[in-house]
């Protein structure tokens, strides 16, 4: 909780600095000493795991930007440069590549441990509307960043993203075409557009380290929930982070970073597609478009719906959403495991993001089991909305949820815990 | 006084996205029909894309007008030149009959069609078998549309300004 | 005139209601064949990679492209396993073209593109000068750069041994090739540009291994997969060094752990 430091310098120095800028003071206090609950489990180590994957790609991506040329004719040799010549330039390449997808799978991780905890309800709502914002920052770099290889997904992706902006003609006549062209920086994708990519790419995850620590700033203010979703009602319901956390974060991470090792050193083109090593070739379309697997949830709603302008409008509208979870949820309770009923729909909801990924994958018209996936990616994008709109502040009503435990403390330690201080 | 002030400010920093000088002055092409011999086709480079310049012959002319506009699979005219509902009749497809300027992109996956291949007379998409007739007009195969018509106007008899 | 309309409409009626049977030309799936380099303790077998090499330079390299592979790599470690010596003999064997001489020509007295011996420095040339003479030479198809080809297929090596290997094949009834293509039911679409590269003895091997098409093809294959990334043995092995660490590192701060949360009970 944010309160009163009970920071004492420990040396000299220390306190020299402390004086002069209250860094070690907000060190003790944020990660030393911080009131953490007793009972997260593995779930909640993500967030520090997120830290760490940003970091990796500033760090990795700063490294191949002092070889990378934002140049059309250039970009694509200048990666196989940096994977043949550099030297490790294929352990930076590799780590970058695949430390995106990470990135995005401690993400989505970290986002539904927020949904299953009812981690967004008051009075953490604005750490859910900022944690969007950064998601929103994510998929944003990570489509820049795609881009930047030329390769033939990098192209055709780009073309037909960029090119969504065409339909608001729908809306105002003339003003989607020239949008699209004031993204482009021509009439079509090019090398203009690489190269505002590229500087947008290095610009964003600074924005993002930002926001995060905005993020942080707004969680440190109630502090973690937790597994129970019930308030800390006394300090016997937590440990301070250090060394309780600490370690505990830093052994998550040590198993999160060897399945990173895996695929970088075993499999570091699991993620992504053969035609990427194919360079750019505006004459030549790609029979599937397909963009990196974190974003095919989101691709499968845009092609379900025919007309092009609605599509957009799904898709902007499935972000936008999100901020408004915790005011669409109902429930007094905030954790799923108290909450029988929403806990099977939060499943059913896993079930349909991973459905409407695979949609994604597959070209427009295919069929599985007599079905054409267009339908079934269609049904994915109603039960999205309505988990949201619909499921969220109904179940919240009518559901009757379990007993909750009196406090963390004697959920944690059993009946021979001391009672909690009024 | 300060909204005027701020306007005038972002303008620079919102304008120098839009296209540059060096694109603009390749958006434009001018092209000279006159080496063009009737029954050939000449393939120009216009904004990155192949460009389709085509001198009909009268029986090209011809098979092109017969064509029941409801019979084809794309019976929009694809024609920039003309408003996005005009239906695909041969007169909606250029402005002088005997010189078809469409834009060679194949608007299935993208390859450039062969011309005077297919049933059609028109174009053979070699790569997953689309057919276009001598007004540029998707016949058969898997393209969705027709051969886009782009913007054009005449200069002279001979001589055409692309874009 | 109405005698013979009606049967004769419905007896084309009833042709145009039976369906064209459509063959599903979806390519098959690759074969399944051991490469050296499978798996994650997988290297490359110099003996194939030598081979493979011999294979791309006295048949594929003619219409071919290897834009990305310099001289300078046939000697690096986890590779070829020339010496620098051989593989400065093998980029002396190649002509490059060269920068203007002193009088600014580049060209000679009689037309010719002035050149010189390859050095380590450069890269493979290629077949040819752009794309339009690549098309021009090959019945309009281009050839596509083999630098990469093992990771730019669904496959990789096993795609390109199974083209390679799979021309031996008659079409099925019902499938006619498309004129100037070729029929290989391993590409999507069964037609494929290129004429079957390779046939039995096409390449006599200096380490006498006898020169079957499945033998080239493997050893080929093998040879561009070390071309698209001829990191890999560095890579394998810093990811054994890797994982060996990390898994300790990760049961050490597992004890730590433990400790350090044991007094709370």
């Amino acid at each position: 909780m944010s309160g009163q430091s009970t920071y004492t310098p420990k040396s000299g120095l220390e306190k020299w600095i402390d004086q002069r800028l209250p860094l070690p003071r907000l060190m003790h206090d944020t990660m030393t000493t911080f009131p953490t609950p007793r009972n997260l489990n593995i779930w909640y180590t993500f967030g520090g795991i997120l830290t760490f994957c940003l970091g990796v790609q500033i760090v990795s991506g700063i490294v191949l930007a002092m070889h990378y040329v934002p140049n059309a004719s250039m970009a694509f040799d200048s990666v196989e440069s940096i994977m043949r010549d550099v030297n490790y330039g294929w352990l930076m390449r590799y780590i970058h590549s695949t430390g995106a997808s990470m990135f995005f799978l401690a993400v989505y991780i970290h986002m539904f441990r927020g949904l299953y905890y009812g981690s967004y309800k008051a009075p953490r709502e604005l750490i859910w509307i900022i944690g969007v914002l950064i998601y929103v920052l994510m998929m944003a770099t990570a489509f820049f960043g795609y881009v930047l290889p030329w390769g033939q997904m990098s192209f055709w992706g780009a073309t037909v993203i960029t090119s969504l902006f065409s339909s608001i003609d729908q809306i105002v006549p003339h003003l989607g075409t020239a949008i699209t062209t004031w993204l482009w920086g021509d009439f079509a994708v090019g090398d203009a557009t690489l190269n505002r990519f590229f500087s947008l790419h290095y610009l964003l995850p600074f924005i993002i380290a930002g926001v995060v620590g905005l993020h942080i700033w707004a969680l440190h203010v109630p502090g973690n929930n937790n597994p129970l979703g019930i308030d800390v009602k006394s300090p016997q319901d937590t440990v301070p982070f250090h060394p309780y956390y600490t370690v505990k974060d830093a052994f998550y991470l040590c198993c999160f970073v060897a399945l990173f090792a895996v695929f970088v050193f075993y499999a570091p083109n699991f993620f992504g597609n053969p035609d990427n090593y194919q360079q750019a070739n505006p004459l030549v379309t790609p029979p599937d478009i397909v963009p990196e697997w974190y974003l095919l949830p989101f691709y499968a709603m845009l092609r379900s719906i025919p007309q092009k302008l609605i599509g957009v409008l799904v898709l902007v509208g499935s972000l936008v959403t999100l901020v408004f979870i915790p005011w669409l949820d109902t429930s007094r309770v905030r954790s799923c495991r108290f909450r029988p009923l929403m806990k099977q729909f939060f499943w059913a909801f896993a079930v349909d993001a991973v459905l409407l990924g695979y949609c994604g994958a597959q070209s427009v018209d295919a069929v599985a089991f007599g079905i054409p996936l267009v339908w079934v990616a269609r049904l994915g994008t109603i039960y999205y909305f309505a988990y949201f709109w619909v499921i969220m502040p109904i179940v919240g009503l009518i559901e009757t949820p379990k007993k909750l435990p009196a406090s963390i403390a004697q959920s944690v330690l059993g009946e021979s815990a001391a009672a909690p201080a009024e | 006084m300060g909204a005027v002030g701020v306007a005038a400010v972002a303008w620079p920093f919102i304008d120098q996205m839009n296209p540059s000088a060096a694109v603009l002055a390749l958006s434009s092409i001018e092209v000279d029909l006159s080496p063009v011999t009737v029954g050939q086709q000449v393939v120009v480079k216009w904004r990155g894309h192949p460009l389709f310049v085509r001198h009909r012959t009268v029986k090209e002319i011809a098979e092109a007008k017969a064509v029941v506009v409801s019979d084809l699979p794309d019976p929009i005219a694809r024609n920039q030149n003309l408003p996005d509902s005009a239906p695909a009749t041969d007169a909606n497809r250029e402005i002088k009959a005997q010189w078809l300027i469409l834009v060679g992109v194949c608007t299935h996956l993208g390859c450039t069609p062969t011309a005077f291949e297919g049933d059609y007379g028109g174009w053979l998409c070699h790569c997953h078998g689309s057919q276009y007739d001598t007004a540029g007009r998707v016949r058969k195969g898997p393209a969705p549309q027709n051969l886009l018509v782009p913007p054009y106007a005449y200069l002279s008899d001979t001589r055409i300004k692309v874009g | 005139m109405m005698r013979i309309a009606l049967p004769l409409g419905l007896a084309l009626g009833l042709l145009a209601a039976v369906p064209a049977v459509a063959l599903d030309t979806t390519k098959l799936p690759v074969k399944d064949v051991d490469f050296s380099f499978d798996g994650p303790f997988g290297t490359y077998d110099q003996g194939a990679l030598q081979r493979g090499f011999q294979v791309y330079k006295e048949v594929c390299s003619a219409c071919h492209n290897l834009d990305h592979v310099a001289f300078h790599n046939l000697d690096e470690p986890g590779g070829l396993g020339f010496t620098e010596a051989q593989a400065k003999a093998i980029a002396a064997g190649y002509k490059i073209p060269v920068d203007p001489n002193d009088k600014g020509d580049i060209f000679d007295d009689k037309g010719v593109r002035l050149t010189r011996a390859g050095t380590l420095a450069d890269k493979f040339p290629p077949p040819f000068a752009n794309e339009e003479a690549a098309r021009a030479n090959n019945d309009g198809n281009l050839p596509p750069d083999l630098s990469m080809i093992v990771k730019a297929r669904d496959g990789g090596a096993h795609y390109v041994y199974s083209i390679i290997t799979g021309f031996k094949m008659t079409p099925p009834k019902g499938f006619t090739v498309t004129t100037g293509k070729y029929y290989n039911p391993y590409f999507e679409g069964w037609n494929i540009g290129m004429p079957p590269p390779l046939t039995d003895d096409m390449v006599t091997y200096s380490d006498g291994t006898k020169a079957t098409v499945a033998q080239e093809a493997h050893d080929v294959a093998t040879f561009l997969a070390w071309a698209s990334d001829p990191k890999m043995e560095e890579r394998k092995r810093m990811g054994f060094g890797a994982l060996v660490f990390l898994i300790v590192l990760a049961g050490l701060l597992f004890f730590s752990y433990r400790r350090v949360w044991a007094d709370l009970h």
